[in-house]
Formats: C-alpha cells, sequence, structure tokens
C-alpha cells in the first residue's frame, strides 16, 4: 500500500514537473522574428520592402475616408492615430462592456463601425478590415506587450490557457505540445517557433498576403485534423488572450513579416 | 485606390547613381490555380512596368506568371536632372496604376 502511495506521489511529482517544464521561462521568451533567416528579418526592417507596408497605407488612407450611413471617418472621433491609437494593440484583447466578453482588435473596429458609423461590418479577412486593423496595431510597434489587467478577462483567459493546453485532432497534439515543450526544434523543414501572436496581422510569405492571428491559427488547426473555430468565434478571442498573457513583454512588431 | 510604396532618394548630386525602390499591391493570380469550386481562378497579373524620368522612359520590365504578389522592383538610374520620376504598372485587365516622385539634382 505504502509503495502504492509512493507511486502515485511520484506520479503526481512527475506530472507536475511535466507541467511546469511546459511554461516557457521569461528570460526564454522570444519572437517569432528570431528564429527566422537574416533574409526575411531584414525584409520587415526595411519599410521600403516589407509588403505588410501595403496594407497600412490602404488602413491610413481608409481611416481619413467617411463612411457609414452617418457618413463620418474614423479620424473625425479618434483623430491623428499616430496619438490615439498608439499602445492599443499591446493591450487587446480588451472587455467590452456591450457583450461581457472580451473583444480583438479586429471585432472592435466592427462594433465601432457599426454603433458609431452605422455601417456594415467588414468581412473577416477581407482587404479592408485586414489594412485597418494593420494600421492601428501600427502605431503600437515596439511597445511591449502589456495585456489589460481587467479582472473581468480572467476566467476568459484561463479557457485560453485550456485551449492552448487541449489535445485535439485525428493527430492528437495540443498547441502546447509544440510550442512550449519543442521550440527551436524542427517540423519538417521548419523550426517551430514560440508562438507569440505580437506581428499579427502578419505578411506571410506563404500566403502572399497580410493574415490574423486567426488565419493562422486555423491553419494549425488543420495540420492537426482538427475542425477549425469559425473566424471571429468566442473560442479565437480566449485564445488571443492567453497568447498575449504568454507573451507579455515582447515587442509588438505589426506588420511582421514571416515565412 | 493604387496601393504602392515607391523609394526615391529626394536629393541627389549631378552624374550620381541612385536606388529606386518601388512595391505595389496587386495578387499576381497566375491562372494556374483552381478556385474551391475546382473552375479555373482566371489569370490575373500585372504585365509591365514603366518608369519614366522626367517624361523619358528609363526603366521597364515585363512580368509573368511566375512573379510573386506584391511585386518589389528595384534597379539604380543615374540622377541627371530635377524632375518627377513616374511609376506605370499595367495589368491583364490593360488597366494602368500610378505613381510619381520628385528627385531634386544638384
Amino acid at each position: 500500500m505504502r509503495a502504492l502511495r509512493g507511486f502515485a506521489g511520484m506520479a503526481a511529482a512527475l506530472i507536475c514537473s511535466v507541467v511546469a517544464a511546459a511554461e516557457i521561462e521569461d528570460g526564454d521568451r522570444r519572437s517569432g522574428f528570431d528564429f527566422m533567416t537574416p533574409e526575411t528579418q531584414a525584409l520587415q526592417a526595411d519599410d521600403i520592402a516589407n509588403p505588410g507596408m501595403l496594407w497600412v497605407l490602404q488602413g491610413e488612407q481608409l481611416w481619413r475616408q467617411a463612411d457609414g450611413r452617418v457618413s463620418i471617418a474614423c479620424s473625425r472621433c479618434h483623430g491623428d492615430a499616430a496619438q490615439s491609437m498608439r499602445g492599443v494593440a499591446a493591450r487587446y484583447p480588451a472587455f467590452d462592456e456591450a457583450t461581457g466578453r472580451p473583444i480583438d482588435l479586429a471585432g472592435r473596429i466592427n462594433s465601432c463601425r457599426a454603433s458609431r458609423q452605422q455601417g456594415e461590418p467588414l468581412a473577416s479577412e477581407s482587404d479592408e478590415l485586414l489594412a485597418l486593423t494593420t494600421y492601428v496595431a501600427h502605431q503600437s510597434r515596439g511597445m511591449p506587450v502589456t495585456p489589460a489587467a481587467d479582472p473581468r478577462l480572467t476566467p476568459f483567459r484561463d479557457n485560453g490557457r485550456r485551449l492552448f493546453q487541449a489535445r485535439i485532432g485525428q493527430i492528437d497534439l495540443s498547441c502546447a505540445s509544440c510550442h512550449d515543450d519543442n521550440w527551436g526544434k524542427r517540423l519538417g523543414g521548419a523550426v517551430i517557433p514560440q508562438a507569440h501572436p505580437n506581428g499579427y496581422p502578419l505578411y506571410r510569405l506563404e500566403w502572399q498576403a497580410v493574415g490574423t492571428l486567426q488565419r493562422r491559427l486555423r491553419n494549425c488547426m488543420i495540420g492537426v485534423r482538427a475542425e477549425p473555430f469559425a473566424f471571429g468565434s468566442a473560442e479565437f478571442v480566449d485564445l488571443e488572450l492567453y497568447l498575449m498573457e504568454r507573451a507579455r513583454g515582447l515587442p509588438i512588431e505589426a506588420p511582421a513579416v514571416r515565412p | 485606390m493604387a496601393r504602392a510604396l515607391i523609394n526615391v532618394p529626394e536629393t541627389a548630386r549631378r552624374g550620381e547613381i541612385v536606388q529606386v525602390r518601388a512595391m505595389i499591391a496587386h495578387p499576381m493570380e497566375t491562372g494556374y490555380r483552381m478556385g474551391t469550386n475546382g473552375a479555373n481562378i482566371p489569370r490575373d497579373i500585372i504585365r509591365r512596368f514603366i518608369c519614366a524620368y522626367d517624361g523619358e522612359e528609363v526603366f521597364s520590365a515585363e512580368l509573368f506568371p511566375a512573379v510573386s504578389a506584391n511585386p518589389f522592383i528595384a534597379f539604380t538610374l543615374v540622377a541627371t536632372t530635377s524632375g518627377t520620376i513616374t511609376f506605370a504598372w499595367t495589368d491583364d485587365a490593360g488597366e494602368t496604376q500610378t505613381a510619381s516622385a520628385e528627385i531634386a539634382v544638384s
């Protein structure tokens, strides 16, 4: 009996140590930028060569363009984005009073569109929504990720952590199986990064376009043969909330470039 | 709405070799891909790029389906006179998008 209890204790200790080892230590946190080749890093660093800047350019035009049934521009209320939107992307997703749930940047832009401009919502992954989101996120470039401290977000963040660690799909892997336990190693020909969301929306060379974190998460879910969540689903916002907590302190790079 | 990023030095000395860089947003659809419905996605690429310096054509390029989306083109010019450098991208539909930049030569 004692031997059995000892074994159970050892097993528990083993599980605990695995769980404890899983989360990335503060000093080990590295942006996806650090895992890229020098050529791709140079592409991101040069604003003339970074294709994501095309979306920033379009977003700047849309920011000043009147829209919706009320026909007002974002700049009418928010003024100069360089001041009013500085730091916003670093603390999103934030708590939305209206729905009682966290909301991401693209969701906030669409909700602002519906309530202030009285316009139709922009489709997920549409050029316009990507451009506006990229433009707003770009204003926080270089600022450290500092997730909102709102206690009302805690249950949603915990749900995000649960989703991150839950095994899914036919291949039966969790996000943590690769990005917590095996980052820095290779999967196929590519280095496994730590899955930090500090560059989104980003230009992916594989997509030849700018895309959101949700598009990237759907890629991974399809990769493990799981049914991906829908664009704009609550699960994705919870996951993003946890990923931002996980990336605390890393600089915002939007629009980043990734292979 | 033309979305183009162009980079031309604002000033240059006469005879100096300057680098010019231009990138435009374009899907550059090859025509070889299939949509989710199994039908071919029609080809939509930029065929021709022309750069004119003070009205005179100084650089041009023909583009083909192997070129990536949002094509980025970099080349050098000899700064001869102050003037406008214009860029024109013409696509399969025959539509031309343009952009321009000023250079001051001393």
